[in-house]
């Protein structure tokens, strides 16, 4: 068994028994799919809610571009499109920022359209850990597709 | 490659930049001294443009847990002033403020600091924050309203996500500006990072007659 980290902006994909880990998700968000029959698993830890507008740029930073691309591989990589399923995590407000503009916000928009994203990819949303005011660090046991959740202060929770 | 933001320090800029953040830091450890009646060493500031997934590195990981003291600038420009501090170091701070040897409880989290602990943290960064910014203010002749100083205590990671997300949407990179006090006796290190959003980046180098 492995431990694959992933860094911000990023995406990585893996098998059983391996762990998918990212660490210290604020406004960030993670997304994690999973494909228990083939024993599959994903993660993406996205930074921005949308690419649009962007012409020149890391498609792993957006949700949009990056869940596309993940999905992409994923199946590629030999996933069935019909047995994946999907968690989500993070998008805190890490200061709730009296008289500051969209950047803080991030959050909340970037946990809303990964949730639409995954809807209109018809991906089913099992479970999902965002908002609130504490960063979170995320392990994906590809195994049983349980996400591990820790915070600072907030306890730890499986979802 | 070659991003736009790293084009922004091309030059004299990166020492323009350096200066600006020894200037600031430097009123930052005068006001500390003067409060702690100590004295306070300063580094000089580095000045980096570094990928956005190695941000968190800085501050000893993604999941270390840092305190974090926001102040967002508002007005000719834009951005904000994050001051991390590492736990010890805030206990440090707080041990000098309030003339108590106080140290972080295991499985240290917001919680665990009091209401006095909490208020004279957010008190001493608000000095720390607003005497970096107004040496800033007075240099560049700019005008900038910071906002009420902001308090976290999290994730490294968690709290940087604000850098990378204000220079997510132009480039790979962020551009920041590191300063580093040190106090004689109980080696503290506050670590200040000056984020002009980009397009303040221009008027905060226009404002020192660099092009």
């Amino acid at each position: 068994m492995a431990t694959v980290l992933v860094g911000m902006a990023d995406w990585k994909i893996s098998r059983s028994p391996d762990i998918l880990t990212t660490l210290g998700l604020g406004s960030c968000v993670g997304v994690t799919l999973w494909d228990k029959s083939r024993g599959i698993g994903g993660l993406a830890h996205i930074m921005l809610p949308s690419s649009e507008g962007y012409t020149q740029h890391n498609r792993m930073k957006f949700a949009d571009t990056a869940l596309k691309d993940m999905l992409e591989t994923i199946l590629r990589t030999g996933a069935s499109r019909a047995n994946l399923v999907a968690k989500i995590a993070g998008g805190a407000h890490m200061f709730s920022g009296s008289g500051a503009g969209n950047v803080l916000k991030v959050g909340e928009r970037n946990a809303e359209n990964c949730k639409r994203i995954l809807g209109e990819m018809k991906i089913p949303l099992l479970a999902n850990d965002t908002g609130g005011t504490h960063g979170r660090t995320i392990e994906l046991n590809i195994v049983n597709g349980q996400l591990k959740i820790k915070t600072v202060g907030f306890g730890e929770k499986f979802i | 490659m070659a991003d736009r933001v790293s084009q922004a320090l091309s030059g004299d800029r990166e020492d323009v930049f350096r200066e600006l953040g020894s200037i600031g830091a430097g009123n930052a450890a005068t006001a500390l001294a003067g409060m702690l009646g100590k004295r306070i060493n300063m580094n000089v500031p580095e000045v980096s443009i570094i990928p956005f997934n190695e941000v968190p590195n800085i501050m000893g990981g993604a999941d270390n847990i840092v305190v974090g003291v926001l102040v967002n600038m508002r007005g000719q420009m834009n951005g904000y002033v994050l001051l991390l501090l590492g736990i010890d170091d805030a206990y440090s701070l707080l041990s000098a403020a309030l003339q108590e040897k106080k140290t972080p409880p295991e499985n240290f989290y917001i919680g665990s600091l009091s209401e006095l602990e909490s208020s004279a943290l957010v008190e001493i960064s608000n000095i720390l924050v607003g005497s970096y910014l107004s040496a800033i203010i007075t240099i560049t002749n700019l005008s900038i309203k910071p906002s009420v100083p902001e308090i976290a205590v999290d994730m490294a990671g968690a709290i940087l996500n604000i850098v990378a997300v204000s220079y997510g949407h132009i480039g790979d990179s962020v551009l920041f500006l590191k300063t580093q006090f040190t106090s004689e006796d109980s080696d503290m290190t506050g670590n200040f990072f000056l984020i002009p959003d980009f397009s303040s980046y221009k008027i905060l180098m226009a404002s020192l007659g660099i092009s």
